[in-house]
């Protein structure tokens, strides 16, 4: 089966975008994965061996974490192994001192506009 | 200082999405080539935003989404070499969250101001680092280059966006 190796790690895998391996299941093809090149490891597994909660593998288009067997589901030769990183992100409160600082630089937002947030003028 | 290289259409298009989207946050992937002192960019692909908790100040590209993503980059022979996301009335800088969960290491975050619908500042900034531990992110030049029509096919989403 083919693993697909995301951008970030492909410095640890030889600079390879995707790595053919020979295994019976996922935790198989990602332990030969990791065999071959073992600096991948500590990105994709914690110090106690479990997936990094940022790191998604899907089975050809399922989320392993969703397979009734996880990563004990068998694979075959056809499937595919995608390894991706989370993307996510945000302006949280802690932020509002930053969006403060950005309102003040629009003093032609009336005080209730700026707090509702959704002036749109056009 | 590393380089972000952009097409100018897709350039003109993530800012343009980002107007579309407001006042909530949009998103998506950038497909490109590496050089070796920044990525080239030559498409963008929309993501729907899939908070709808509060897509006003959260962005997050299903990882399913991104497989289809990563495919469809495959096809054309790019890679991912980013992210663009917006900031709805708050600045092009990036925040404690998107830091936080910030993964790609080795590739570009762009940010895009909008201001009461307008797209203003673009800035981006490469997430740097070797781990998790030792991560940061150092803010990129951005240059915009002129393409041809036929290499300017952008946003083209692989799937259905799942919510706006
Ligand atoms: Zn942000």
């Amino acid at each position: 089966m083919t693993i697909y190796i995301p951008t970030p790690l492909r410095p640890y895998a030889a600079g390879k975008d995707a790595v053919d391996v020979n295994a019976g299941t996922v935790s198989g093809a990602l332990d030969e994965l990791t065999q071959t090149f073992p600096d991948l490891r500590k990105h994709l597994f914690t110090a106690e061996g479990k997936l990094r909660a940022f790191v998604n593998v899907y089975l050809n288009d399922e989320d392993i974490r969703y397979l009734p067997e996880k990563d004990a589901t068998a694979v075959s030769a056809g499937d595919t192994l995608s390894i991706v990183p989370s993307i996510a992100g945000g302006c949280q409160v802690s932020d509002r001192m930053n969006s403060f600082l950005w309102l003040t630089r629009f003093p032609t937002l009336s005080p209730e506009r700026r707090r509702k947030g959704r002036a749109r003028s056009w | 200082m590393s380089v972000l290289r952009i097409a100018k259409p897709v350039y003109d298009a993530i800012r343009a999405h980002g107007e579309e989207t407001y006042p909530h946050e949009c998103c998506g992937a950038l497909l490109g080539r590496g050089a070796a002192d920044g990525w080239r960019i030559e498409a963008a692909v929309k993501a729907g935003n899939t908070r709808t908790d509060s897509p006003k100040n959260r962005y997050q590209i299903a990882p399913g989404e991104l497989v289809k993503i990563e495919r469809e980059a495959r096809s054309r022979g790019l890679s991912i070499a980013g992210f663009y996301h917006s900031h709805p009335d708050h600045p092009a800088q990036w925040s404690a969250t998107d830091f936080a969960e910030a993964h790609w290491l080795g590739c570009s975050y762009v940010i895009t101001a909008v201001a009461e619908g307008s797209a203003a500042v673009t800035n981006s900034f490469l997430l740097a680092g070797t781990t998790e531990e030792d991560k940061r992110y150092e803010q990129e030049t951005i240059e915009v280059f002129a393409t041809s029509e036929a290499a300017s096919e952008s946003l083209t989403a692989p799937t259905e966006s799942k919510k706006a």
